[in-house]
């Protein structure tokens, strides 16, 4: 029996199998896109997918979508002018942790504030998985990496207390284990506008699980499962994680906040109701 | 799977007619992290002695007609190598 | 008007309505002019975070469809070079203003300078080819702004202007020709099946026709090295075929692309080399070694990138010396040389930056070569 996935329309097949390790969750937070832009029937042509680099950076060359995979750090100004360039598109970003807020955190915190009409997904696995399991911005205190090999001594960003405070009008958290729910807030994020960020938490089994005493694959999501609370509305500053407490997932911010191309038409193109179109 | 449940179930669960679905897996795409196998709401799937041309443990639908068609394979799986479908029921069993 | 307006004109009237930068002297004047200039083209200003996300910006613009610029200096531009680099390798149209300032470093930020030559040509990492244009006027600075833009459009490449703080900021009259009389290129667009279409499929031209994102060819554009179709392919063989080509798109239209002008030199012995704004000092110069009977003439650069070596070479085998007036200790002073090839002498008359070339120092270089000729 010949039978075709159904996320294979979306997929450059051609490339498939991906580079992704067994049991990666950045495949997982992919395959959830990809159900959340087909439940959404919105016109494919007008997506555009930007990523920069990393493993997460990947996912641009497996969609078939316009898709742009381009310098470390800089997929949110590259996105930016796509966005401004082309108001009608659907820009999305979908980026790793290091990328987007380490290299690339001062482009997350402008973005946001100037609230950018785009859709930000950050697959966060806590450490530098491309280059080997190195310690990242979101690495907790105390976990080990291949440059914290005593455990790490820096505390890690709070993701969606920082989106929030920088101006994010949709912020949620979930994990690759939350399959449906996070498959749900990608499409409600494609409902909204203005900045909106989902932080997805994902093993890397590889570079991080193996030296946190996560070796198997199953072992994150064990971890996940055991330890993640779901808590709607909650404040986002209790959403910071380290190894022992609670991690707290949900939706933490839905808000309505004028978008930067609202401010510009208001201000440039009064008599026309609709965005203002550049050219 | 004790506790947390990680797909909704309908309010009206008990009075809708239980879709039935079958699994497809492509077995070369999947590199055997056994997440299907781990969260599968039915436990449709195992790992047997089958394994893929490189070398992965892939899984098998041994209790295939208990499959619901969730699609949470579908979506979990890392790799795009398993999918649900729905299988037609036929018009009588509805209640 | 000055330079830098003009240049921001000239962007407008290529048709350039998107324009990302962030503040630096002596460039700034381009941004506030089109800050001022765009909104009200239908077109779009935004002052970025940084210059790294002003160079990434327009680089998204120009996969919108836009024709999009950003201008800089020095520092600006070091930062640019990273994203500079995708723009070479997914071959996208845009322009980067240089108005150079003295360096390294934070350096003379309001002085002159010509020293990121050699960064305009290699700056980025990696083996590619590049197209830059050097303005001596603001008049210049207006018509190599739309030409660096028909070039950008038409090659698929980046261009850079390269220009500097005297002529950014000289005041000078400049006459805008009719719309009817200013030739644009627009980039060429796809034909065929979408489905079918290759990004960087390209024909005897080494040049690859361009989509539009939000056109329905859904393509996949990366800085990893590609094949025709866009696909990632991570061994040499992609590499050669990849490199080679964005290299031959450039070096097979070399002679249409580079632009040079000639004074006086079919009688001169001695030929200056100089562009930008030290073309002015060197005109100076030669007008009065001529005064003093000195057979002197100038071979102006108005295209720096990709260097004009044949005509060089030519030149040296007639020419008993080429001196290359720049403002720094020897950039386009090695091409030159190299050029040259031993068959002419090379001088250079340069200085580390923060003023002009003095007209003096020209003729003293002059008198030099011509006494002992
Ligand atoms: S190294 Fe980690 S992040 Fe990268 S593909 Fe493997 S599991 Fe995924
Ligand atoms: S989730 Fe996918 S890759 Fe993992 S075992 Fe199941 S089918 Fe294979």
């Amino acid at each position: 029996m010949k039978s075709v996935h159904p996320y294979d329309e979306l997929l450059r097949t051609d490339r498939i199998p991906h580079i992704w390790c067994p049991g990666c969750g950045i495949g997982t937070a992919f395959s959830s896109m990809l159900a959340a832009i087909k439940e959404s029937a919105l016109p494919l042509e007008d997506f555009a997918v930007v990523s920069g680099i990393g493993c997460t950076g990947r996912v641009a060359g497996y969609l078939k979508l316009d898709s742009f995979h381009t310098t470390h750090g800089r997929a949110l100004p590259f996105a930016t002018g796509l966005k401004l360039g082309n108001p009608r598109l659907n820009v999305v970003t979908f980026s790793g942790d290091g990328d987007l807020f380490a290299i690339g955190g001062n482009h997350f915190i402008h973005a946001a504030r100037r609230n950018i009409d785009l859709a930000v997904f950050c697959v966060n696995n806590f450490n530098y998985g491309m280059t080997g399991g190195q310690v990242a911005p979101t690495t907790p205190y105390g976990a080990k990496t291949a440059t914290t090999p005593m455990g790490n001594d820096e505390w890690p960003f709070n993701l969606p207390l920082l989106a929030y405070a920088v101006g994010a009008v949709y912020v949620a958290r979930w994990t690759t284990l939350h399959v449906r729910r996070l498959t749900d807030a990608i499409r409600e994020v494609f409902d909204r506008r203005g900045f909106r960020f989902i932080e997805i938490l994902a093993p890397c089994p590889t570079a991080y699980g193996r030296r946190n005493r996560m070796k198997a694959p199953l072992d994150v999501l064990k971890y996940f499962e055991a330890r993640v609370r779901v808590r709607h509305d909650a404040d986002p500053a209790e959403a910071q994680i380290d190894l022992e407490s609670p991690i707290v997932v949900g939706k933490f911010v839905d808000r309505k906040r004028p978008t930067f191309l609202d401010l510009w038409s208001k201000r440039y193109a009064p008599d026309e109701d609709e965005e203002v179109h550049v050219a | 799977m004790e506790g947390v449940k990680f797909w909704r179930k309908p309010l009206d669960w008990e009075m809708i007619q239980v879709t039935r679905g079958r699994v497809h897996i492509f077995e070369d795409r999947c590199k055997g992290c056994g997440y299907c196998i781990a969260y599968c709401p039915r436990d449709v799937l195992s790992f047997t002695d089958r394994f893929n041309r490189k070398g992965y443990h892939v899984p098998s639908a041994l209790k295939e007609e208990e499959c619901v068609n969730c699609h949470f394979c579908e979506i979990i799986c890392p790799d795009f190598a398993i999918y649900s479908e729905e299988i037609p029921q036929p018009k009588e069993i509805e209640l | 008007m000055n330079g830098d307006v003009a240049c921001a004109e000239g962007a407008i009237a290529a048709g350039c309505r998107f324009f990302a930068g962030y503040p630096i002297t002596p460039a700034t004047e381009v941004a506030e002019h089109m800050a001022v200039r765009l909104p009200y083209l239908g077109g779009m200003h935004i002052q970025m975070e940084d210059e790294i996300a002003s160079m990434a910006a327009i680089l998204g613009a120009s996969w919108a469809g836009q024709k999009a610029m950003t201008s800089t200096s020095g520092p600006g531009f070091s930062l640019m070079m990273e994203n500079l680099g995708l723009g070479i390798v997914t071959e996208t149209p845009c322009v980067v203003v240089n108005v150079q300032r003295a360096g390294p470093s934070t350096g003379l930020p309001t002085l002159v300078a010509q020293g990121d030559m050699m960064q305009a040509r290699w700056g980025s990492h990696g083996h590619y080819e590049i197209i830059a244009l050097v303005p001596s006027s603001p008049q210049e600075a207006f018509d190599y702004t739309i030409r660096a833009f028909n070039l950008s459009e038409k090659y698929r490449v980046p261009v850079l202007l390269m220009t500097d703080e005297v002529v950014g900021h000289m005041m000078e009259k400049v006459t805008i020709p009719p719309k009817s009389a200013i030739r644009l290129v627009s980039r060429r667009k796809p034909r065929g099946a979408k489905a079918r279409h290759q990004p960087f499929s390209a024909d005897a031209s080494h040049i690859p026709p361009m989509a539009t994102a939000g056109d329905g060819y859904f393509m996949h554009i990366t800085g990893l090295t590609h094949d025709s179709r866009g696909y990632p392919g991570m061994d040499a063989p992609t590499q050669k075929e990849m490199v080679e080509r964005l290299v031959a798109k450039i070096r097979t239209h070399a002679e249409e692309i580079m632009d040079v002008e000639e004074y006086l030199l079919e009688d001169a012995r001695v030929v200056l080399v100089s562009y930008g704004v030290s073309v002015r000092s060197s005109l100076k110069a030669m007008f009065e070694a001529r005064d003093r009977g000195m057979k002197v003439g100038l071979l102006k650069l108005n295209t720096v990138w990709p260097f004009p070596e044949r005509r060089v070479r030519e030149l040296a085998t007639t020419m008993d010396a080429l001196i290359t007036v720049e403002i720094n200790l020897g950039q386009i002073a090695l091409e030159v040389e190299r050029s040259a090839a031993g068959r002419a002498a090379t001088d250079l008359v340069g200085h580390a930056g923060g003023t002009i070339i003095e007209p003096g120092a020209i003729l003293e270089a002059i008198e030099a070569r011509c006494l002992n000729v």
